[in-house]
């Protein structure tokens, strides 16, 4: 008996440690530390991407892709479909192919053109609700910090630095930071707790 | 030389490698069905099957369709007797018949994934444009080949 409670009693205060070092390591890792003004700075940057023609008419919160700098609805009743890669019969590789096509105009990239789900529309959002968003393994894809850097590295992510001409040879916007320093920042912010602002 | 099977027989042109299919197919392989519309990507008179699913060969590069199947309309069936070129005629929907190629090519793509389209469904896939303004029959030759009604309005 005696001995039961003895060893009851160490568990008790091994399991007291524990929890207090768990306390103090939160607190140094927490973004209410001084990282935070680094980690909301970070954000910033990678919410003016987000933020962008390029990504946002893929990331709609609509039915439909959308298109140009004006972000209009895709023309020709293009349809989200059930899965983000058009309608059946009509997917979204019937036209955008495995790179930019300077015969027609129509953008592409090295992997399957589709939007993102609607889980991870942006489009009309705070920053705020973009940042809560963009961590929240339920609306991102049950992405981890890593997995959205990986997904950073993806053909259609990296399509947005390299638009490509439209039919009539003018050039599509490119978003306002460069492609390496858009990725930093996204490093930095998840480095540094992932803020998010007020 | 790209390699790749045209209407179940094989192929091979020495073409460069970013020259849109549509040339391909009309000026290499006389194949001259498939039509120019746009040039663009929107209008769908150059719509084709690559490895079954439609494609508009004026905005795909020959070099994507190395390796693969590709039909056009001249190859959709042996005798005209797709069920889609069936109703097709059955409907007469043809007037100038320019858009119709890839019209027929688009629908025969819409069947295969969904043997009875909605109306909503056909109006997703089917966004190909006839300056003669069939769409009323093209809908009817659908339903037709899909062996659906069409819906009577209000």
């Amino acid at each position: 008996m005696n001995r039961h409670f003895s060893a009851g009693a160490a568990a008790v205060v091994i399991l007291i440690g524990a929890l207090a070092a768990t306390a103090l390591r939160s607190a140094a890792q927490s973004p209410a530390s001084a990282d935070r003004p680094v980690s909301l700075a970070a954000f910033d940057t990678v919410a003016r991407v987000l933020t962008h023609p390029r990504c946002q008419n893929c990331h709609t919160q609509t039915g439909y892709p959308r298109q140009g700098d004006d972000r209009h609805p895709h023309a020709m009743n293009v349809q989200r479909g059930s899965d983000g890669h058009g309608a059946a019969g009509q997917r979204c590789t019937a036209c955008h192919g495995r790179a930019n096509n300077s015969a027609s105009g129509v953008p592409g990239a090295d992997e399957d053109w589709h939007l993102a789900p609607l889980s991870m529309g942006w489009e009309g959002r705070t920053p705020r609700e973009l940042c809560l968003g963009l961590k929240d393994p339920a609306r991102n894809g049950g992405r981890t910090g890593a997995k959205i850097i990986e997904h950073f590295d993806t053909p259609l992510v990296r399509w947005g630095w390299n638009p490509g001409r439209r039919a009539d040879g003018t050039l599509r916007a490119v978003p306002p930071v460069a492609y390496a320093a858009f990725v930093t920042a996204a490093k930095r912010w998840l480095e540094t707790g992932a803020a998010c602002p007020d | 030389m790209i390699k790749f099977t045209i209407n179940g027989r094989p192929a091979e042109v020495d073409a460069d490698p970013d020259t849109p299919l549509l040339w391909v197919l009309r000026d290499d392989l006389g194949l001259t069905g498939t039509k120019f519309g746009c040039g663009a990507a929107l209008c769908g008179a150059c719509t084709v099957h690559i490895d079954g699913e439609p494609v508009r060969a004026c905005s795909r590069p020959v070099s994507e369709a190395a390796g693969r199947r590709v039909i056009t309309i001249e190859g959709l069936s042996e005798n005209r007797s797709h069920p889609v070129q069936q109703a097709w005629i059955a409907e007469q929907v043809p007037q100038c018949g320019y858009c119709q190629s890839g019209m027929i090519m688009a629908v025969a793509a819409l069947l295969k994934e969904r043997p009875q389209p909605s109306e909503a469904e056909i109006d997703a896939a089917i966004t190909n444009i006839c300056r003669c303004g069939t769409y009323a029959r093209i809908r009817k030759a659908i339903h037709r080949a899909a062996g659906t009604s069409v819906p009577q309005k209000g």
